[in-house]
Order: C-alpha cells, then structure tokens, then sequence
C-alpha cells in the first residue's frame, strides 16, 4: 500500500520548510527510521525519516522548493506496486513529471539519424525532466562540493540536462553567489625590537581588511526574528546569585576519576541536573504563557544552548529531573555534537520547557540572557572563579559562579525567582543530593 | 630506426629468439616447410631444421597438448594456431592445463610457451574464423594475453613472452601484418602488463589495442582537424591489464571511449569501463562509451562485414557523444 510522506511540523512556528536534499532517490528502497531528505527549517538543517519501509516511487517537490508543513513530499510504496498518484494524492496535490516516460520514448534514435536529431533532441529532453532530481556527473558534483554550488541553481548542457565539470566552472564564472571565503591578509612580521627601540608607524602597518556583504542564513534571520520578539514583548526581569562552587568541583573531579575520558561530565551537566531538580519545586517558572492561561508543563525538558556555525542552537535533554548526570552529560555531549557539524535531528531541538546558557568556559563573570519564547525563564551561567571569600571573618579563597535568571514578568514575580535561585544553591553546594 | 612490417617485427623476435637460445623452437600447421600461413616463419625451416620448426598434424589439441609437455620438460614452446578460432578446439588443454599447472602443484612446474594466434575479422572468411575472442582469453587467471597494436610493441612483446616462464596468448591482428612502423635497432624488449599512451591529448581519453588503435588513431586524426584531441591509451597486454596511464589520462580528460573489435557485451570495454568507475568516480563528467562489434556472427558478405566491425566514423560519433 502506497503512502504519503509529507514535510513534518518541527517546531511550534514552523510554517514551512526547505527541501534541501533528497537522500533516498527515486526508485530506491527506503526503511522506516532511514534518514529519506534533508530539510532546512527557520533553525537547522535536519533530517526527515522515512515513517515507512519500501521503495520512494516519486519525489513530489524538487531539491531547493520550500514546502508547507504537512504538504506530501514522497510516495514510498512497496516494490512493484502500481501507484494510483491520483487517487492517493488528490488533484490538488503537487504532480511530478509525467513526461518522464515519454522522455525515455523518444529517445534512443537509429545512430545514422543519432547526429542530425541530436541538438533539438536534447532541449526537448530537458523541458521534460523530472523535478525531484538533480542531474549531474560525478565529477561536477565533487567540483559543486568543492566550491560549494547548489546544485540546483546550476543549469546543466549536457545531456537530459545534466550538470557537467563545463557548466560548474561556466556557473563559477558568471559570479554566481557562492559562500565567500575571507581574503587572506598578508601577514607582516615585525622584527624583535625592545619596545623603547620600536619607531612609532606612520602609515598603517599593511593594508585594511576589505568589506564584506554576507547574506543572512535563515538560521541567522530566525534567531533575529526571534530575538526581537522575545526582548519586545516578553517583559523581563534579572536576578543575579553567586554560588558557592567548592564541593560541586570537587564530587566532578572525583566522578571523573571514575570514568572512562570519552564518559567524563562537564559543570553544566551538573548545573543542568540542579536546575531541573529546583524546577520541580517551581512549577511556574517550567511554564509557558499562551494568551491568558499559563501551561505549566509536566515534563521538564532543558534546552542547552550550542554555538554552532552561523548561530545557535538549543539542544534538548528531556526529563533532565528524572536523569542521571552521566545520562544527561552524553545525551548533551551526543546531540550538541550532532547540531555542531549539521545534522540535528527534529527531536534534538524540539520540546524545551526551560534553558540554559553557558558562557563559563569563555571566562566570562557573568551576563544575562534572552528569553527563549514561550519559555518563562532562561538561566545565564558565568564563569567557576577563584575569589577571595570572607568565612568567619577571614578573607580565603573559594571557587565562586555567578548565574542570572531572566524571567517572563507576565508569569512570575521577582521573589519567586529569587527563591527559585535560593533553591538552586541547595542543589548547587550540597551537590550530592544531585545523585540521591 | 628500421620501418618495418609487423610480420617482420613478429618475425625478427622469433629469429634472434631461436638464435639466442637453443631452447626455443616452433611448431604448429604448415609453420615448417610451407613458412607459415601468414608467412611469419619464412626460411626458418631451412635455418633452423626440421628438429626446431615442427610441422604439425591439424590438431590444436595435439598442438597445445604437445607445447605444454615440451614446456614441462624444459624447453620454451612456440605453439602457432592458424587463428584464434580453432584455439576453441584446445581450449581444455590452454585453460585447464596451461594456465593452472603451475598452480596446482604448487609452483614445482612453469609453462615457458607462446601460444601465437591470428585474431579479428575484416578479410571476408566468415563467421566461425573471424572472431575476435581476445577476452574470452583474458578472462581467465593463470594466462598472459598480449595483442600489439604496432610493430615496435610486436617485437618487444613477443621477445619477452619467448623469454617468461608463463603460457601466455600473442594474439596477432589479421589484418595489420602489412602495418609498418619504425622498430629500434638491435636488441629490444617490452614489459608485459603494461598500457601506454599512443597518442597525447587532452579531451578525451580513447582506450584501445591491436587492430582498433590503428582505427582509433584514423578518428583522432580527423577530430583534431575540428579542434577535438583525443588521447589514445594502447593497452597492449589484456592481462594483465595495467590501469595507470588509463586513469592517468582519464582524470585529465574526464570522458572516455572504449574501442574494442570484439562483442560489447562482457568484453574488453566493460571491464575497462567498470575499473575507471570504481577507481576515478569522482572523475567522470560523462558516461563512458563503448564502440564494439555489433552482436551478431560476423558476415561474410563484404558491406555486412563491415558494417558490423567497428569504423571510423563509429569512434568520432562515440568521442563526441561523451564530450
């Protein structure tokens, strides 16, 4: 029985999506769970999974198309099957390519006649071609990669359209846009002098980086869009605490004694299991605002935010209360992964309730961040520093963090957030209970 | 440099081979007293005598079955077959016994014999004696197969399958004995197994050997008058088949043609073609061409003859096809 893949819905404002690459070609078989296209949404590039096992019979929209959510994208049928396109997909569906066989109809002339015809034949050929796929030989596609072209901007001489090396370098050529890569600054080396024997320049020591004009990626333009909607419309409020940091580096060093180097945990591993334990008792800072009722959520699921190329993401570990430290350290460290080389997957991305950001390993003292709408609250974490402390009127050293929660003043109040912080430090400096 | 023919060159390596060393000797139909069917062994009977130039009975199981013994017992056979075609006939004795007795007992025996045939079609005498089932020969591991396009390769190639200890197939073009080409002076040989390129250029690779590099070079002629180089890679030995100035030239030009005078279908060109896309595949910019055979029995009828042997006009078609 023939099915339906349609583009899915990943986030709460995912509208539509663009269909960056078919994985699985036409004719190929494809199981339930196996990646089937790649699709770029207003956050990352994912990966769409075939919800069926059997063989893709038709790519319905063509590499590079920005498609509705729940619009059909593939029919996946069993092998050998006699599809009913019309049936299945309804008129208003979007059609693929009939010509296809007609294409392979016509061609295949007597090799005396094979010259003369050619030419035309070949124009033909391409009006006809199948949207879905992209043609091109192995060696411009190597060469496309390479440069990195789409492509599908890229139109193809060759035969049935196909993108060869000559329409690669002609699409170079044209100046066609490309990611730019920085020009290399000539590097000046002065020679070693004491600093009272170096003259002072007169002129610029070599010349100025020239401007550059780079496009907004989506990922770029959503983080954007978001950004101005959550810090125009979410009423904010921060509250900063210092934690005590001694005995949670200490428990980490010891656990990691303990453990294998691919295995050992970070701070925030630790950090993120405190905040999902305090959240349990503040149910109204895991919630969200939806028109005039709040939706304090059941689950607690903390969003972590990962610097990857041209923004960021927020990774999810789910049910962070209900986790061990190690689990939650290698589900970050797997999916934090995943988002820095591209590949994330719906589910990574989807879901927070509540999020942390984390700038300790920049050596940063502290700083606060934006809400991740329609997150109430975001918790900023600075860097574990040794300070002087004063214990029993002794000025000592201590390892000292400071964490600054913002909060959505639509949904709670500033002393609910203080001691929401005040709960954190039970968690945070009596570190053991984070393994109760 | 001497401009000689193939059959001069053909017959020159085995002349200074039989001089140089008394192991050497020929046998096969009308070789002796008659001087060969295509006059390869002129006046070596009269040299040589009747001891080292053996006129046979028509047997090429006789033939082959006596070169392997004589071989095994330590002298250096060459065995000529009138054509390629009645090799079918000691076809149990070349794949069973020549090409696997040195395996099967363990290396204790080698098989130092030539076994010369006359391939390919082109002279009118019909289906069963023009084939050219050269890799039918090279399909099989144990057994050396050699076919030159150039009297300069004919010599080198044939004085170094005189010397090797292993069986090998001098597969000879029946049609390009009459070739002249420059042959160094003097003492000369030819590494077996290895491909060169005939011809330098820079749009496309042309893949051939024997008989079809004479009419890949005739293509490449006339492409060049239209701007078009096609390089021209020889291969010279089937097997082994050396694949290195092949993917060499091939990662230059990204397109290539196949030229074979054989059938398509599991021939020369598809195992060509299928190494080039298993070691450049990031290289091929278009499907490679095959030009071969058509797939039937050869005719006899002249005009049908021709019309199913490859042409000319079949490899520039081919060329621009891929460009």
């Amino acid at each position: 029985m023939a099915e339906v893949v349609t583009m899915p819905k990943l986030g709460f404002d995912m509208a539509e999506g663009t269909l960056v690459r078919w994985v699985v070609q036409e004719g190929e078989n494809v199981a339930k769970g196996a990646v089937l296209a790649e699709i770029e949404t207003d956050k990352a590039t994912v990966e769409v999974e075939s919800t069926f096992d059997g063989v893709v019979t038709r790519h319905l929209v063509p590499e590079g198309e920005v498609v509705p959510v729940n619009s059909p994208i593939a029919v996946v049928a069993a092998p050998g099957e006699d599809v009913d396109y019309q049936a299945l997909l309804g008129e208003s569906a979007p059609t693929t390519a009939p010509a296809k066989t007609e294409a392979a109809e016509v061609k295949a002339p007597e090799p005396a006649e094979a010259a003369q015809t050619k030419a035309p034949q070949r124009e033909a050929e391409q009006e006809t071609q199948a949207p879905g796929i992209v043609k091109a030989s192995p060696l411009a596609r190597r060469l496309a990669q390479d440069a990195r072209v789409n492509l599908s901007a890229v139109k193809g001489s060759g035969p049935d359209g196909r993108i060869t090396k000559k329409d690669i370098e002609a699409y170079l050529k044209s100046g066609a846009p490309t990611p730019s890569a920085p020009a290399a600054a000539p590097v000046v080396s002065a020679p070693a002098a004491p600093v009272s024997e170096l003259p002072l320049p007169t002129a610029p020591v070599g010349p100025a980086r020239e401007s550059e004009t780079i496009p907004l990626n989506r990922l770029r333009a959503a983080i954007g869009r978001r950004m101005v909607e959550a810090k125009q419309q979410v009423p904010h409020f921060y509250l900063t605490h210092e934690y005590d940091m001694g005995r949670l580096l200490e428990l980490r060093q010891q656990v990691n004694a303990l453990l294998p180097e691919d295995q050992k945990t970070s701070v925030n591993d630790y950090i993120l299991k405190a905040t999902a334990l305090a959240l349990r008792e503040f149910p109204n800072l895991n919630a969200s605002l939806a028109g005039d009722q709040i939706i304090r959520h059941g689950q607690i699921n903390i969003g972590v935010a990962v610097a990857v190329e041209g923004g960021l993401l927020t990774v999810v570990c789910r049910d962070a209360d209900r986790k061990l430290v190690r689990q939650i350290s290698a589900e970050v460290k797997t999916m934090s992964g995943r988002a820095r080389e591209g590949k994330v997957r719906p589910d990574d991305i989807e879901g927070s309730t509540f999020s942390i950001s984390n700038l300790g390993m920049f050596d940063i003292e502290h700083f606060i961040a934006i809400i991740n709408p329609p997150e109430a609250a975001i918790l900023a974490l600075g860097s574990a520093r040794q300070v002087p402390v004063v214990k029993d009127g002794q000025v000592v050293p201590g390892w000292r963090m400071k964490a600054t929660l913002s909060v959505d003043h639509r949904v709670s109040d500033g002393a609910e957030g203080a001691r929401f912080l005040q709960a954190l430090a039970k968690y945070i400096e009596e570190p053991l209970r984070l393994m109760l | 440099m001497a401009r000689i023919t193939m059959r001069e060159a053909i017959s020159q390596a085995i002349w200074e081979e039989m001089e140089r060393d008394p192991n050497v000797f020929i046998l096969g139909e009308e070789v002796g007293v008659w001087g060969g069917t295509y006059a390869v062994t002129k006046g070596f009977y009269d040299h040589f005598g009747p001891e080292r130039v053996r006129d046979t009975p028509i047997s090429e199981a006789a033939i082959i079955g006596a070169a392997i013994g004589a071989a095994l017992s330590g002298l250096r056979p060459i065995a000529e077959l009138m054509t390629i075609n009645f090799a079918f006939s000691a076809m149990d004795h070349i794949v069973n016994e020549a090409a696997k007795l040195h395996y099967m007992f363990n290396g204790q025996f080698v098989i130092p014999m030539v076994i010369r045939v006359v391939s390919g079609g082109g002279r009118q005498l019909g289906a069963t004696h023009s084939q050219t089932p050269d890799a039918v020969f090279a399909h099989f591991p144990g057994l050396k197969v050699v076919a030159p396009g150039t009297p300069e390769d004919a010599k080198g190639l044939l004085k170094t399958a005189i010397r090797s200890n292993d069986p090998i197939m001098f597969i000879e073009h029946a049609t390009l004995y009459q070739v002249r080409g420059e042959v160094p002076e003097g003492d000369y040989t030819v590494p077996i197994g290895v491909s060169k390129i005939q011809r330098p250029g820079r749009d496309v690779t042309i893949v051939t050997y024997s008989k079809m590099l004479e009419i890949s070079t005739k293509a490449a002629d006339q492409l060049s008058q239209e701007g078009i180089e096609a390089e021209i890679v020889d291969l010279r030995s089937l097997r082994p088949l050396d694949m290195g100035p092949i993917l060499e030239s091939f990662k230059k030009t990204n397109r290539a043609v196949i030229v074979e005078e054989g059938w398509r279908s599991y021939g020369v060109g598809s195992e060509v073609a299928a190494r080039v896309y298993e070691e450049a595949f990031d290289y091929v910019d278009a499907p490679i061409q095959r030009v071969a055979q058509k797939e039937v029995p050869l005719p006899y009828n002249r005009t049908l003859e021709q019309m199913a042997l490859p042409q000319v006009d079949d490899v520039i078609r081919a060329v621009k096809e891929v460009l």
